[in-house]
């Protein structure tokens, strides 16, 4: 193994990934995006091999990343798309998979609503498996987008003050976000209404705000969380209305802040919920860059996974 | 069965009698005839217990043998043979077969096939309510006429306060006490596994030690409003010991019991094992200190007994999503090394007070006549070799299923021989019938 | 295996004749200056192609633009390699399309490297000619694959290695042939 080699077979989750790894995935990503940009979208790469995206969420931005990344590379895509959980279904998982697999897929990008499920099929597959999103776990890909989109605009990752802001509780973006800057020397602190912030969350190593004024003195980067509105049913916030005045990112926030805030939202936006549309929209904001860095990040992936031979 | 057996050479611990040391063991005729130093064998068959522990049979309070309905997992034959396998003379066996065991015909059933197939003691509970839906009473004194020797509706917490306590109250008429699965199930929401440090971590909902601990509170006032005796099945929090510690303290009929996972494992493990379904349990294991906990409470009495919870699983329930997979670990087979790898061996707890929290007071609690070596009592003696060095290999179990988070694991201590009413039943591991 | 060197084959002034021959042939044949644009094959072909853009501008007084290639995307033996090469960016501030590429490389081998470099040029644009320029040509072709502009012709075995050093990048200018001992 050199050191331009990920020592993986499979990318679950940034934990755990050195911070070595997560640079070469960078750097590469930063090759990558110059094919990105070009008139003609192709290098023959991946030419012969094939990645199979299994959705078993909806999320039409992340999948069509993928995809685009695999082409660009020349990698035949698949996709399996279902909104019904694999018990409802009466097909398991493994079956699915173990089906897709004998069909000579190299790589199988999976979403799921259950943490862990990447790391099960991981376990049980002998093709590549890249997380895009299981359950409340982690996000690798848009954390990893996260970094490569702060560091292409403040140079550097290593000593910056990032702020993640909203339902920490439930985002797997949150926890990729916090294990890939803490291993990256970012200083991280996240910021929200109690009732979403997880259960002694300060022990992963941030610094913990309910005040989301206070929080952003300290921050030189904003991430912030969509609100999954139906959280209010369980009780979780009281209304989006609060949730806006307490917690939304908002141009009078913005104006108390540091004057170059960078802001990044994973999307999709709740427009007015979690951040105004001035602000999103603003010249502070890296949203769009965000997505288009996705891609090459996910190219990134997809070339060191499966780049080498074996 | 008249065949005389002299146990001899070995470590005798009897707890009901307050008996730790050197001694032989005579049985004759199925019933413990002597014990005793330098017992002369007299023409019985003399097996050597040099270096051994001769035991009370082990009493497992708590176990799950499916049948009737979901034989493909356990039924009695294989699961009364993993007990004999484990060390274990008795078991009790929950009511959440399908259906449920909540009638005098249902238990009459069990015994039967006890009878039939089994090859150590099994004595059945019945539901408390109907169904185990929580809504109407079961015949508890027509269930206990028919063999039932407790209630419970484990698996499914009887959230209804009110009912509840008419359980009890009415079961405690028939002699009966109730085994209550505690958890307050809207404060433990859909959680897979403690709510802690590695739940936030792992991004699995959490259910905290705190929803075991407030149905626990409120049992205890039951059995304060009542006098009935409320027996708390799988003590999982530290919060609750604090509250069975306090409710002994007070002179409430309160019992407890812990398993041989929650006093070795921690939460860590779902992390360690990358969301192996096997470390999958409802309660589920908890953290350092309430692992802490649960030792001292074992150690000092405020916890009665243990139980294995063996709760048999196919692949098909457990080779899925952690969130979608079936609670629960087969555990008759690796108890005793377990506890004397874990437990004994570091200090936790020395061989006599073990060897009475899984035989005499699981027995006493239940007013079961086991769990003692007096004489005329029935010969169920398990002989525990404390040296042998052996690795878990699910493989080799004799339960049809094979859901162990221990498997590979190194041990240190077995049950050597398992000896029901006089008969040999096991020998060094192996099922001799 | 280990490397010996065996023979020094250029100094810094033969390389500095080399480079400048080529730059004269590549101006006598491209009469359209203005139209030509030099691309360096990351490493030492990029150094290379800088140099050769300063003569030209020395016969000129016209600097022609250059980019940089990396072809690292384009190999046809990744499959058969356990280490997955690091990509660099490749780094062409201008476009190829309708103009006269010089595609510029230390040594020429087998000829894969420029046959992934053409496709890479292609990839970017359509140019009316792509020329290749080599500073040493040892032979041992595996694809149709010749040098317009060749600094020094090298027979050598399979054994050998040639190692061109470059001041921008290893502080001297000399190529050697080195042989790989086992």
């Amino acid at each position: 193994m050199s050191e331009h080699t990920l020592a993986r077979k499979d990318i679950l989750g940034l934990r755990g990934m050195s911070r070595e790894e997560i640079t070469l995935i960078l750097d590469t990503a930063a090759s990558m995006l110059e094919i990105v940009d070009r008139d003609i979208k192709k290098v023959p790469t991946l030419r012969g091999k094939s990645v199979l995206t299994l959705f078993y969420e909806p999320s039409t931005r992340t999948r069509s990343s993928f995809e685009l990344a695999a082409k660009y590379l020349s990698a035949d895509t698949l996709s399996i798309s279902t909104q019904t959980s694999s018990v409802q279904k009466g097909e398991t998982l493994l079956d699915t998979a173990r089906n897709i697999e004998v069909m000579g897929v190299d790589t199988v990008v999976i979403r799921h609503s259950a943490s862990g499920a990447s790391h099960f099929l991981a376990r049980h597959l002998k093709a590549h498996v890249i997380n895009a999103g299981d359950g409340m776990n982690e996000h690798p890909t848009q954390g990893l987008l996260d970094m490569f989109t702060i560091r292409t605009h403040l140079g550097r990752l290593e000593g910056l003050r990032v702020l993640i802001v909203g339902d920490i509780l439930h985002s797997r973006v949150a926890r990729s976000n916090i294990w890939g800057l803490l291993t990256m020397g970012a200083r991280v602190a996240v910021a929200g209404p109690a009732t979403l912030l997880p259960p002694r969350v300060a022990e992963l190593g941030v610094d913990v705000y309910t005040d989301l004024d206070l929080a952003l003195r300290h921050a030189d980067v904003v991430n912030v969380l969509r609100l999954q509105l139906e959280r209010q049913k369980k009780g979780l916030f009281a209304s989006a209305r609060e949730y806006n005045e307490f917690w939304g990112l908002t141009p009078e926030r913005l104006r108390a802040s540091q004057p170059d805030l960078l802001v990044l939202h994973p999307g999709p936006m709740n427009r007015g919920v979690e951040i105004t549309s001035e602000v999103a929209d603003g010249p502070q904001a890296v949203i769009l860059e965000q997505v288009k860095n996705g891609v090459a990040v996910r190219m990134a992936i997809l070339y060191l996974l499966m780049g080498g031979g074996e | 069965m008249s065949e005389r057996l002299l146990i001899r050479g070995g470590t005798v611990i009897d707890p009901a009698h307050g008996y730790h040391g050197p001694g032989d063991v005579l049985v004759d005729n199925g019933v413990i005839a002597a014990v005793g130093v330098n017992l002369d064998a007299d023409g019985a068959k003399v097996i050597d217990a040099g270096g051994f522990i001769v035991a009370p049979g082990f009493v497992d309070m708590h176990v799950h043998l499916r049948e009737p309905g979901e034989e493909y997992k356990e039924d009695i034959a294989s699961g009364t043979r993993a007990a004999a396998a484990g060390g274990f003379t008795s078991v009790v066996c929950m009511a959440n077969t399908r259906p449920p065991i909540d009638t005098e015909g249902l238990v009459r059933f069990v015994l039967e096939r006890v009878r039939q197939t089994g090859v150590v003691n099994v004595f059945p509970v019945a539901a408390i309510t109907r169904g185990l839906e929580g809504k109407e009473l079961t015949e508890a004194g027509s269930l206990r006429a028919a063999g039932a020797v407790a209630l419970s509706d484990d698996g499914h917490p009887v959230a209804d306060a009110e009912l509840m306590r008419a359980a009890v109250q009415y079961a405690a008429m028939f002699g009966l006490p109730v085994i209550d699965h505690c958890q307050d199930s809207s404060l433990s929401a859909d959680g897979v596994m403690h709510q802690g440090y590695w739940s936030t971590v792992l991004g699995l909902r959490g259910q905290p030690g705190e929803a075991e601990a407030l149905q626990v509170a409120r049992d205890v006032m039951l059995a304060r409003m009542t006098g009935a005796h409320i027996h708390i099945a799988h003590v999982s929090s530290r919060h609750s010991v604090e509250l069975i510690r306090r409710a002994k303290e007070e002179g409430l009929n309160i019992t407890a019991e812990v398993t041989p996972h929650h006093l070795v494992l921690t939460d860590a493990i779902v992390n360690d094992m990358g969301y192996d379904t096997n470390t999958k349990t409802n309660p589920p294991v908890r953290e350092e200190a309430d692992r802490r906990a649960l030792r001292e409470a074992l150690r000092d009495g405020v916890i009665d007994a243990v139980a294995t919870d063996h709760a048999p699983h196919q692949q098909d329930d457990k080779l899925v999503e952690y969130e979608y997979a079936a609670p629960g670990i087969v555990g008759l087979e690796t108890a005793i090394g377990l506890l004397s790898t874990e437990l004994v061996e570091p200090g936790w707890l020395d061989w006599g007070r073990l060897v009475a929290a899984m035989s005499w007071a699981p027995a006493r609690l239940l007013g079961l006549r086991r769990g003692t070596l007096g004489v005329g009592e029935m010969a169920d003696i398990t002989i525990i070799d404390p040296a042998y060095r052996w690795v878990v290999d699910p493989q080799r179990f004799y339960s049809k299923s094979r859901n162990t988070p221990f498997a590979g694991r190194s041990l240190v201590g077995r049950a050597h021989m398992t000896i029901v009413a006089g008969h040999v039943v096991m020998q060094e591991g192996k099922v001799l019938e | 295996m280990a490397l010996q060197e065996k023979a020094r084959i250029m100094d810094e002034d033969a390389i500095r004749r080399a480079l400048s021959r080529i730059a004269h042939e590549i101006a006598e044949r491209n009469l359209d200056v203005d139209n030509l644009v030099f691309i360096g094959i990351r490493r030492r072909g990029v150094p290379l192609a800088e140099r050769l853009a300063a003569e030209i501008q020395r016969i000129e007084q016209k600097k022609p633009p250059v980019g940089v290639l990396d072809i690292t995307l384009y190999r046809d033996d990744l499959t058969t390699k356990h280490d997955t090469p690091m990509v660099h960016k490749t780094d062409v501030p201008f476009t190829v399309a309708g103009k006269d590429v010089i595609l510029v490389d230390d040594v020429l081998y087998t000829g894969r490297t420029a046959r992934a470099a053409l496709d890479a040029v292609i990839d970017l644009g359509r140019p009316r000619t792509i020329q290749l320029a080599v500073l040493v040509d040892r032979g041992h072709r595996e694809l149709p694959i010749r040098a317009d502009y060749v600094g020094k012709n090298v027979p050598t075995s399979q054994r050998e290695v040639i190692e061109v050093r470059l001041a921008e990048v290893d502080g001297v200018n000399e190529v050697w042939i080195v042989e790989k001992t086992d």
